[in-house]
């Protein structure tokens, strides 16, 4: 799934990365739980979580995780658009819940992680 | 090669900052892509532990041609029963700690199962002292 058709589905605000709006992506994973994205094995997944500050980007760069989608309409910081962009990150602001945007996701031929 | 770093308790803008280094070396000197995630993340939540928990720390990173050497030092309450805080779930973190995403008893079990070598010595009111080793 390209990272333009996911910002489509959310109704999704992109915050930077703009230039990996044709990149796809097979995989997604939400929590808002950080030390349960450090156990994952899968990299290159999508991440969805409403768990917004500059926590989530470094455990982020940790897990080599460089789509970020940020549920609830959270809104990114300062400090955490800086961090994203060191890494190439690509950050995307939705308005739905962390529910609600996972269901579209996986309706749609997004892949669990397991 | 050597790397030093401080870490400060409860200070969490600063956790990964360590881990953040070390993986940009660790890249720089061509090390498997799978071996740098297991050792910054082992580092990254060992970081998160003594910011979580500890009122200062420091990191002394060794590096060598088969492996790299990770001790984290830090001044605090101690463990007092580590093999309890090894177990899956186990936590003593406080509100704030589970605010920043952490603090669900994952930490230690999460970095044994990314070290080679694991060894931690601790002292109670005093400090604890986190030795990993990861083969290249």
């Amino acid at each position: 799934m390209q990272v333009s058709q996911i910002c489509d589905l959310l109704s999704a605000k992109i915050i930077c990365g703009k230039e990996q709006l044709s990149t796809k992506i097979e995989r997604g994973y939400s929590s808002d739980l950080m030390s349960d994205v450090l156990t994952l094995d899968t990299d290159h997944l999508l991440l969805i979580t409403g768990l917004c500050n500059v926590q989530t980007i470094r455990t982020s760069e940790m897990a080599d995780i460089r789509f970020i989608v940020f549920v609830r309409n959270k809104k990114v910081s300062e400090d955490m658009l800086a961090l994203a962009r060191e890494n190439n990150m690509c950050l995307m602001e939705s308005p739905y819940t962390l529910f609600k945007t996972s269901g579209i996701l996986y309706e749609a031929g997004l892949e669990p992680v397991y | 090669m050597k790397l030093e770093f401080n870490i400060e308790g409860g200070d969490f803008s600063r956790a990964g900052f360590a881990s953040s280094a070390v993986k940009k070396v660790l890249k720089q000197l061509g090390v498997d892509a799978r071996c740098i995630k297991s050792i910054v993340i082992a580092l990254y939540e060992a970081e998160v532990n003594v910011v979580a928990h500890a009122h200062e720390g420091s990191v002394q990173i060794t590096i060598d041609s088969d492996k790299i050497t990770t001790e984290i030092m830090d001044k605090g309450p101690g463990i007092p029963d580590i093999q309890l805080a090894m177990q899956e779930g186990y936590s003593t973190a406080s509100k704030k700690v589970r605010e920043m995403g952490f603090g669900a008893g994952m930490g230690l079990p999460n970095i044994k199962k990314n070290t080679d070598d694991l060894q931690i010595d601790s002292t109670v009111d005093e400090g604890t002292t986190v030795k990993m080793v990861n083969y290249f």
